[in-house]
């Protein structure tokens, strides 16, 4: 099934260049395996989202068709077809 | 390659802040062309100029607080950077931690031009034998069954001295914040603490066996059993390669500070900024002074020609001073309100050689040309 997952501005350098990414992915499987494609396909992209645990970075948020995965069930959320996953930095910072 | 235009007797100096590393090339050590600021908005609390292969080769540890740590290399004083594609360095599986932070990157020894070590956040030690570009967890300090009482401080639970010998492969030392000295001399299979004679104020019990807020060790190759260390109060001495330590202090207006740095051509000539604490934590008077001592710490004199003596507060962390390796070695100074400070000349006299920058984390300098 196909998922896009939008890169933010300052991420893009380790993504290709790419403003947003289209990937095939077999169908009803969670938020982590597109991070998991992303990975096999962009790993330095990957390590910026998720530590070498595979745990969400504090300060990274990861929306699923408008909603924030912490709002839903993480890296566990499931992802209908054509989903579009969009990864933004969070508020912090100074 | 920008090693080869570099006219001789340039030296680099690598300033990482808490936005990025700024780098600054001087012929005369007076003027100075900066550049960057390079991986900007990361933290930088770790950068190594590593000058002993036939390139000056610039390592940086940097910090984004959105994307994470990282470790980038530059064989151009910074034209370019080289970050692989697998992050060099992290945590396996089996240890179910993961990197927070580098503290430390420091070149091994002259003969093994290859090997970098890794000091990083949470407490663990690091080894590259590729010249910093992938690193592997050194398992016997992980796994010391101490590590579980090693407790955070405010700056975190980091490993942020890492002191190979120069001569003898098997042996090295390293410190924590809090947790202390620990020595190995079987190449990193075994650790020993080797805190006797360092005050733990802040425990009841005030001379534990580990557990200190070691903030920082230097020592000098010419005297690989001598070692220097600035405490969370105190300041001390070894002699005896770590075995046991003895205070300094007196002669220094505060024995509170972070930074401990050795001549590197004088052995026995260090120099401290001390600070006041623990009610205020700024320069003692208000003043910017860098504490000199050429007899091992048995008498200071402050150096204040050039530095500001009024109304001066910012505090200088454990690694934001630094020596160059020329002939005559020069002294630099970085704040947390982002100026640096440098003395061409072993700390007799100072100049203002950059204001403005983000809080200054760290400095190293090397003659590169």
């Amino acid at each position: 099934m196909p998922v896009t997952v939008r890169i933010p501005g300052v991420l893009r350098a380790d993504a290709g260049g790419a403003a947003h990414l289209d990937l095939d992915l077999p169908p009803d499987v969670p938020l982590s395996s597109a991070l998991d494609a992303l990975a096999a396909a962009h790993p330095r992209l990957a390590r910026r989202l998720r530590d070498e645990r595979g745990t969400l970075r504090r300060y990274v948020n990861l929306y699923v068709n408008g909603e924030e995965c912490r709002a839903l069930a993480g890296l566990d959320t499931p992802l209908p077809a054509d989903a579009e996953v969009q990864v933004l930095p969070s508020v912090a910072g100074g | 390659m920008t090693t080869q235009k570099t006219p001789p007797g340039t030296v680099l100096l690598a300033v990482g802040t808490a936005k990025g590393l700024f780098l600054a090339t001087s012929t005369d050590r007076r003027t100075w062309e900066f550049t960057g600021p390079h991986v900007p908005m990361n933290a930088v609390y770790a950068v190594a100029v590593d000058t002993r292969a036939d390139r000056p080769r610039v390592i940086v540890g940097a910090a984004s607080s959105h994307w994470g740590p990282g470790v980038a290399v530059s064989d151009d004083l910074g034209a370019s950077w080289h970050e692989p594609d697998t992050p060099p360095i992290a945590f396996p599986a089996d240890t179910g931690a993961s990197l927070e932070q580098v503290w430390q990157l420091a070149p091994g020894p002259a003969d093994e031009p290859d090997v970098i070590y890794a000091g990083v956040q949470p407490s663990a030690l690091f080894r590259s034998t590729d010249g910093g570009r992938s690193f592997e967890l050194v398992r016997g300090l992980w796994e010391h069954p101490h590590r579980p009482q090693w407790t955070p401080g405010f700056g975190g639970m980091a490993i942020h001295t890492v002191l190979p010998h120069p001569d003898d492969r098997a042996r090295m030392l390293v410190a924590m914040s809090t947790g202390g000295v620990y020595r190995t001399t079987d190449g990193g299979v075994s650790w020993q603490a080797s805190n006797t004679g360092i005050r733990a104020k802040f425990l009841p019990d005030e001379y534990p066996e580990f557990g200190q807020c070691v903030h920082k060790v230097a020592s000098h190759p010419a005297r690989p059993e001598q070692f220097f260390a600035q405490n969370h109060h105190g300041v001390y001495r070894s002699d005896d390669g770590g075995s046991t330590w003895s205070s300094i202090a007196d002669g220094l207006p505060s024995d509170f500070g972070f930074a401990m740095v050795t001549h590197p051509r004088r052995p026995g000539v260090i120099y401290n900024f001390p600070i006041k604490a623990d009610e205020y934590r700024v320069p003692p008077d208000a003043a910017c002074r860098v504490y000199r001592s050429e007899d091992a710490g048995g008498s200071w004199t402050a150096l204040t020609d050039g530095l500001p003596q009024e109304r001066f507060y910012p505090t200088v962390l454990r690694d934001a001073m630094c020596v160059d390796d020329a002939d005559v070695p020069g002294v630099y100074v970085g704040t947390r309100s982002g100026e640096v400070y440098g003395s061409p000349d072993e700390g007799d006299h100072w100049e203002q050689i950059a204001a403005h920058l983000p809080d200054v984390l760290c400095v190293r300098a090397a003659v590169v040309g």
